[in-house]
């Protein structure tokens, strides 16, 4: 007999985070009954982490932003495979969402003349992150936090989802368990929206928690939703490196916002000797260019090193590979050189990026107002997820919903730094409000016990192997594989071997045991998790695999260059009959005039 | 390479003991870093909250050594190794296991707290406009990661357990930072007296010393608060006037 304890609710959101908790705020003022899974406390997702800002068109310090200028950006940092209707919505909605979270108490740094201030980021024309600091992250799920504590949401902190379940094609609730007691739970529910974020820990080198291990994208694939664009996992340009511990710690973009400048052993701006194509009006030409227009100047052009991401953190890598990188294989990030120009530099370093400040004084022992950091790329962001209907954020799954990081298409290729948490936002809500709408008009299905029975057995089995492997070691051994096999540069040898390994790891993780008891038992949770990262790790090895061509975040050695065929479609991965990855090429559909008129008026 | 020893404790709601384990030290690390390695190598089961390891969600608050630390911010050079570093749960709290201990109280008692309040938008934008200088020190308060290390350190709570009559130094923090909004009209100050204990706050500034984030907590947060507590209550003037059905200030 299986053993449970059972909930019923009209919505489920599976995550904590800004995407979960907005769509439980938006499900919750629709009138129906809503949970929240949170895995581990509630305000400590990784959206905490976010340091930069939320990007959203508001004209706050440079009037000439508009909508239609963030969409135009979000297009072209992706490389024009994003969803072009969820770019859409998301330029169009992002500034009301965050004028929502200042109702909600959030408090913006502030314009001279008391608006929202904004600032420069990679990849944006101009002024756009609204942020506080360089903690906009925890401004926001602090905010959506506090404001929905009051809302009569029911949040299960410390839970952790192995299964959804399915009553015939559409979703019936999940299954999982508590970390504090290890016991099982089952979730009844109309709708379940997915907002688990990422898949960083397949990776080594990360600033991803814990607790991002692809579940969402495991879920969803296992529940027979499709997912798209999974070769794109965006590795952002600079983490720390040094010292060993705190490899892959995020730097926030905000630095190279404030006018923070790369450069190689021999102290060169080497960002200025690699412009893209499509970025080079937008590029300034010269080092005295670039200073201005981090300093506000409006007819200045933005410099090299606030290109996008992908292209940022090839240029590192290229400088490091041909031996031009600093003592512990990164470059050099340098805020500190702008007292050459500005009076009290330190003081206002201080007073932009306090935490990396903080940060780099505690845990490296560096004054970043003084000496230049040592950066690297790092494990960052998944742009690819759950394919979802723009306008409605639902999967092919009836009743199964995604948003946020675990949800793709809106970022296409490459994200731009600063769209996520206006994603979180935009898309959170339109998410929580579907579904919302989705269980009042759908009776809650049937959930097969017998099912529950065979998942709490399989749960429980790495107790009491004898002889078994190491749950932590299997991982660690799946994330350095991935971080050489399927990193930043990929090469289709490499990625063939990368699928045996994962096959190799797979037959491991079936073997896993752990010691102790069901109570707040890591190892066992450690255990449990694999299964979601080994899924992961095998569909983005299988899609990019199946790119045959170098595009946004996404670069071959085998392949170097764009290929026009391969614009014109999304790799989609689906869980066929036989329990196999099946993958197909899924053609864009045809841009809206206006859409596409506005792309040819910003090229 | 070099190696240290961690006395952690291992245990159930408060029953257990210390254990040593021996960790390799390498350059830079943390404490989380060598409970990791620990974790991983000697003791699967070991239970630690975790999430950034960068400082900023406030997850892995322990003692180490008997100061209420983040073990993701600690770092092994700023120990001595030569003796057995000893890293327990936060006592102020309800053991469950290991190094967790259950801390849903403080959730519960955010929930008592009445909630932002703005006035209505007066811009012409349907928003608001405020001086970044006007918001300054509540963008202090809103620094707080919620750790509870305030919470673990203050004696109200953590010697007298008094949970049940006050809210603690993080729900004062929270309380100024809602009171001082420039937006918010709620008025939380009878509360604060009657149901929230700020005057059991004896004013030590434990709690400010093992602030990670640096808030200042008694100087900028409390002291405020008992000082517009003070003047609504206890202020002689003001109670003469409100003797005469003044409205209060």
């Amino acid at each position: 007999m299986p053993d449970y304890i059972t909930h019923d609710h009209d919505v489920l959101i599976i995550g904590a985070g800004g995407a979960g908790l907005r769509a439980a705020i938006a499900a919750s003022a629709a009138g129906v009954k809503v949970a929240v899974i949170s895995k581990s406390l509630l305000g400590k997702a990784h959206t905490v982490m976010a340091e930069g800002g939320i990007a959203a068109a508001m004209g706050n310090v440079d009037d000439r932003d508009s909508w239609r200028v963030h969409f135009a950006d979000t297009m072209r940092g992706g490389q024009y495979l994003n969803n072009w209707r969820m770019a859409e919505l998301h330029a169009k909605e992002a500034p009301d969402c965050v004028h929502e979270l200042e109702a909600w108490g959030a408090v913006f740094d502030r314009t001279k003349d008391g608006r929202i201030l904004q600032r420069n980021f990679g990849g944006h024309r101009y002024p756009r992150l609204a942020h506080v600091g360089d903690r906009t992250g925890l401004e926001m799920i602090r905010t959506l936090q506090d404001h929905g504590i009051h809302l009569g949401l029911d949040v299960f902190m410390e839970h952790t989802i192995v299964t959804l379940l399915k009553d015939g094609n559409r979703i019936a609730g999940a299954f999982g368990y508590d970390r504090e007691r290890g016991r099982f739970h089952l979730f009844r529910a109309k709708a379940v929206v997915l907002a688990t974020g990422g898949i960083g820990r397949a990776y080594s080198i990360t600033s991803n928690s814990w607790e991002y291990t692809g579940d969402g994208h495991s879920l969803a694939y296992h529940a027979g939703a499709s997912l798209m664009d999974m070769e794109f996992v965006q590795f952002h340009p600079t983490g720390m490196i040094w010292p060993p511990s705190v490899r892959g710690i995020l730097v926030t973009e905000g630095v190279r916002g404030e006018g923070g400048v790369l450069r190689n052993k021999n102290g060169e701006r080497f960002m200025f000797k690699d412009i893209p194509p499509a970025y080079v009006n937008q590029t300034a030409d010269s080092e005295e260019e670039g200073w201005r227009y981090t300093q506000g100047d409006k007819n200045a052009r933005r410099p090299p090193e606030l290109l996008t991401r992908d292209h940022v953190a090839r240029g590192i890598r290229r400088e490091v590979q041909e031996g031009r990188g600093s003592p512990h294989g990164g470059v050099f990030l340098d805020i500190a050189w702008i007292k050459e120009r500005i009076p009290n530099a330190a003081e206002h370093i201080k007073k932009k990026l306090p935490s990396m400040y903080h940060q780099f004084k505690q845990l490296a022992d560096i004054d970043i107002t003084q000496v230049p950091m040592e950066v690297g790329p790092t494990t960052h962001y998944m742009m690819g997820g759950v394919q979802v209907d723009a306008d409605s954020q639902m999967s092919d799954v009836p009743g199964l919903f995604a948003a946020g990081e675990c949800a793709a298409g809106l970022h296409g290729a490459n994200r731009l730094g600063g769209n996520s948490l206006s994603d979180l936002l935009v898309f959170g809500k339109r998410a929580g409000e579907y579904a919302a709408e989705y269980a009042k008009k759908n009776p809650q299905g049937a959930v097969n016990t017998a099912e529950l029975a065979s998942m709490e057995k399989w749960s429980l089995q790495p107790f009491g192997r004898e002889g078994a492997d190491n749950p932590y070691a299997v991982q660690h051994a799946l994330q350095g594989m991935m971080q050489d096999l399927v990193g930043i540069v990929r090469l289709e040898s490499e990625m063939l071997q990368a699928l045996e390994s994962i096959q190799q790891l797979a037959a491991k993780a079936e073997r896993v045991g752990v010691g102790g008891h069901r109570e707040y038992n890591s190892g066992w949770h450690t255990a449990l998790d694999l299964h979601n990262l080994l899924t992961v790790s095998e569909i983005v090895t299988r899609a990019a695999i199946e790119r045959k061509e170098s595009r946004g975040a996404h670069f071959r050695d085998d392949f170097p260059n764009k290929s026009d065929e391969f614009a014109t479609f999304n790799i989609v991965v689906k869980k066929s009959p036989g329990g196999e990855p099946q993958i197909t090429r899924e053609t864009i559909g045809p841009m809206r005039d206006d859409l596409k008129q506005i792309i040819q008026e910003m090229k | 390479m070099a190696t240290a020893t961690f006395r952690i404790f291992r245990g159930e709601k408060g029953q257990g003991r210390f254990q040593d384990y021996p960790a390799a030290v390498a350059e830079g690390m943390v404490v989380l870093d060598a409970v990791h390695q620990i974790q991983a190598e000697q003791a699967g089961d070991m239970a630690v909250r975790w999430n950034c390891k960068a400082g900023k969600c406030g997850s892995c608050s322990a003692e180490i050594n008997g100061m209420p630390k983040l073990m993701c911010m600690t770092r092994l050079n700023t120990l001595p190794l030569d003796k057995p570093i000893t890293v327990e749960p936060m006592h102020a709290f309800p053991h469950l296991k290991d190094l967790v201990t259950d801390v849903s109280w403080n959730y519960t008692v955010k929930q008592r707290i009445p909630k932002f309040q703005p006035r209505k938008p007066d811009a012409p934008d349907g928003s608001w406009r405020m001086a970044q200088e006007d918001v300054d020190r509540v963008q202090e308060f809103r620094k707080c990661i919620e750790c509870f290390l305030c919470q673990d350190v203050c004696h109200v709570l953590r010697d007298h357990q008094m949970h049940d009559q006050f809210i603690g130094p993080r729900f004062l923090v929270y309380a100024a930072a809602l009171e001082m909004h420039p937006l918010d009209t709620a008025d939380r100050i009878p509360q604060l007296r009657q149901d929230f204990g700020i005057g059991l706050c004896n004013i030590t500034k434990c709690c400010t010393k093992v602030c990670p984030e640096n808030i200042t907590i008694t100087d900028n947060a409390i002291i405020p608060l008992k000082e517009r507590v003070v003047d609504r209550f206890f202020d002689p003037l003001t109670r003469f006037f409100r003797m005469f059905g003044q409205k209060e200030a």
